[in-house]
């Protein structure tokens, strides 16, 4: 009836035809979702977390094969942990901290991210995508069998859209033909393509990158160790290209990114012959592997205008592409529906007015603006785009094989690290003198051991009050929402004092249920609480 | 804030000045193009003030 258009790992939604397809009328949800990919199926564990009803149409019938998103930033398993899969993500994951950097042949230097100790999760995990998304589908099947009102419905492709201003009414075509689906709030998380963003005539505007990428997912043979450690390569005598990136994932799989130009043929240069000429000019004749997953990839830098329109809402790569150095692509679609989820709950609760959900779109737009200057400064460094700019990055790694200053100016990638909404609506006071940089109003919870503990594990999914040697109520009815006190103490955990209390004595943080900072002060009080509170829901 | 300082501040402008070319003698343009980056770079970072920086950045800039 209908065709693939990938090929799939899992296939872990299977068609099966819903009562809703035979009825006469139809059927109106609360929320439906389009895309059953990583950042649909987030958004669904949100909504279904909280108790709303939510349906998940993908035109699959389950996950894709290739690996793609392989760097899964620390933030991004934070809000996994919070959905009840970030510890697979983790188990499964490799962890590593050692990266090299060469230019030409030579290694100029190398650097170990000495990470920062004191937190569940690290900075980041190489993962294959399929597994990410294997994860977050157990987890909506858990949530199912506890009673969570989710459904995910494999082959129902959405082939039109119409915008009703306070509903949505979509065309869905199944094996067994079409059927109509109405919903009050629609979430496109339907991909880079968008076809949502198509039908309904939405631009998407930004920067196209005249170049791609040759990506070969292979699996080393014999004893042969190759450590877990990044390399990568500015201007590889092995290669025409401009750069190479060496990376491990699992299951003894090296991701090998050869950056090839922009007039390639496609179908050529993914000859299996015509990858292995590269792959043995890079790693030497004596290696032998086999490959599991070849690709070429371009890319854009784009947006949006908003994120929201009306009762529709856009998120993860229908909403923004960025560039692949420094994993920003996933990570930020997983924030997008940490960001949604609580604001849509409160609005379809009736506990928030709808203009909350304007600041969806202010806030992610901000994080999506910071994501895509971050990466195209990558992409600036790494394919310089003047003569100039070329002698620039060229005087910088040669610099950098000699003298320490120039390190931090090579730029083969930031990591993906999340925003701080600095000044944006939801912002309540910052009224705690000498408090530290870092957790300041606007930015995500900066996690700490508490006594045994992980703070993250104590915080997100509602409003809550962290008090830090300061006293509160241990629960506060702010018209409706509730806002409940988390007590620790700066005693005996130094991290906490460090990241939450800097100079002060005690602190009181209001936290959102997307764990991001509300407002703080030294101590409680109430009417300063409620007034945060209202500023937060979008009721001020 | 520290300010760019416009002053004179090289005590022997002309060993300065003759030691600067001096090190592009005998360099093609490449070679010459390079090094004036590496310097450039190398004097940013001694500077480092962000200020001083966007303020040399504005009178270099001002053709
Ligand atoms: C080579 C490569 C490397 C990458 N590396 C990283 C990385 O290291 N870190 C990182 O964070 N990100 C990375 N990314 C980006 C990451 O893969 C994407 O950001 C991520 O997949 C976006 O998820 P999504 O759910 O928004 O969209 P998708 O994963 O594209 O899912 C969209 C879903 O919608 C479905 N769909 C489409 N149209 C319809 C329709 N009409 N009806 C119903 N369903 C429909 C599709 O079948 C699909 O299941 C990489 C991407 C590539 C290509």
């Amino acid at each position: 009836m209908f065709a693939d258009r990938y090929a799939l790992a899992h296939k872990v939604y299977p068609y099966e035809k819903s009562p809703d397809q035979d009825r006469a009328e139809a059927v109106r949800h609360p929320v439906v979702i389009v895309g059953g990919g990583p950042i649909g199926v987030a958004t669904a564990l949100d909504l279904g977390q909280q108790g709303i009803p939510v349906l998940v149409l993908d035109d699959h019938e389950g996950i894709g094969t290739g690996s793609r998103a392989i760097c899964f930033a620390k933030r991004c398993l934070e809000i996994a942990d919070r959905y009840g899969c970030g510890e697979r993500m983790l188990e499964k994951g490799v962890v590593w901290n050692l990266g090299k950097v060469f230019h030409r042949d030579d290694k100029i230097f190398e650097f170990n991210l000495l990470p920062e100790e004191g937190h569940k999760y690290p900075a980041f995990i190489n993962l294959q995508q399929p597994y990410v998304e294997q994860y977050l589908i157990e987890r909506l099947r858990t949530l199912q069998a506890e009673g969570a009102p989710i459904q995910l419905r494999g082959k129902n492709r959405v082939d039109a859209v119409e915008d009703k201003g306070d509903h949505v009414v979509l065309d869905v075509m199944t094996p067994d033909g079409p059927y109509k689906v109405e919903a009050d709030w629609l979430v496109a998380c339907d991909g880079a393509s968008s076809p949502l963003r198509g039908m309904l005539g939405e631009e998407f505007t930004g920067k196209v990158f005249q170049d791609s990428f040759l990506i070969a997912d292979i699996r080393m043979k014999g004893d042969l160790q190759f450590p877990t450690e990044r390399w990568f390569w500015f201007e590889p005598s092995h290669g025409e290209g401009a750069s190479t990136l060496l990376h491990k994932q699992p299951d003894d799989t090296w991701r090998v990114d050869f950056q090839i130009g922009w007039d390639v043929d496609r179908k050529e240069e993914l000859k299996e012959e015509n990858v292995r000429r590269r792959l043995d000019a890079f790693l030497g004749p004596e290696v032998e592997y086999d490959m599991v997953w070849t690709s070429i990839y371009t890319f854009q830098c784009k947006r949006m205008e908003s994120f929201r329109r009306g009762h529709i809402f856009f998120a993860g790569d229908a909403a923004h592409q960025v560039s692949p150095f420094g994993a920003r692509g996933a990570n930020s679609g997983m924030q997008d529906a940490d960001n949604l989820g609580w604001k849509l709950g409160l609005v379809i609760r009736g506990k928030a007015p709808e203009t909350l959900l304007d600041t969806y779109s202010e806030e992610r737009i901000y994080g999506a603006d910071e994501n895509i200057l971050n990466s195209t400064r990558s992409t600036d460094f790494i394919t310089p785009k003047s003569e100039i700019s070329k002698i620039f990055r060229n005087a910088v790694l040669h610099l950098a094989g000699r003298a320490e200053f120039a390190r931090p100016l090579v730029n083969s990638g930031r990591l993906s690290v999340p925003c701080v909404y600095d000044g944006l609506s939801l912002n309540g006071p910052d009224g705690l003198p000498g408090g530290p940089e870092r957790t300041r109003v606007g930015a995500p919870m900066v996690d700490a051991p508490v006594g045994g503990k992980w703070l993250l594990e104590m915080l997100g999914g509602s409003f809550q009050l962290l008090t830090i040697d300061a006293e509160a109520p241990e629960t506060l009815d702010v018209d409706g929402i509730g806002v409940t006190r988390v007590a620790v103490s700066a005693a005996g955990n130094p991290e906490l004092a460090q990241r939450y209390l800097g100079d002060a004595r005690s602190a009181v943080y209001l936290m959102r249920p997307d764990q991001h900072v509300a407002a703080r002060w030294e101590s409680y009080d109430e009417a300063a609480l409620r007034s945060a509170v209202n500023i937060a829901t979008g009721r001020a | 804030m520290s300010k760019l300082n416009v002053a004179p501040n090289i005590a022997k402008p002309d060993d300065f000045y003759a030691r600067l070319l001096a090190v592009h003698e005998g360099r093609s343009k490449e070679e010459s193009d390079a090094i004036n980056a590496r310097l450039v770079l190398i004097l940013s970072n001694h500077i480092g003030d962000a200020a001083v920086l966007d303020e040399a950045l504005a009178l270099a800039a001002d053709g």
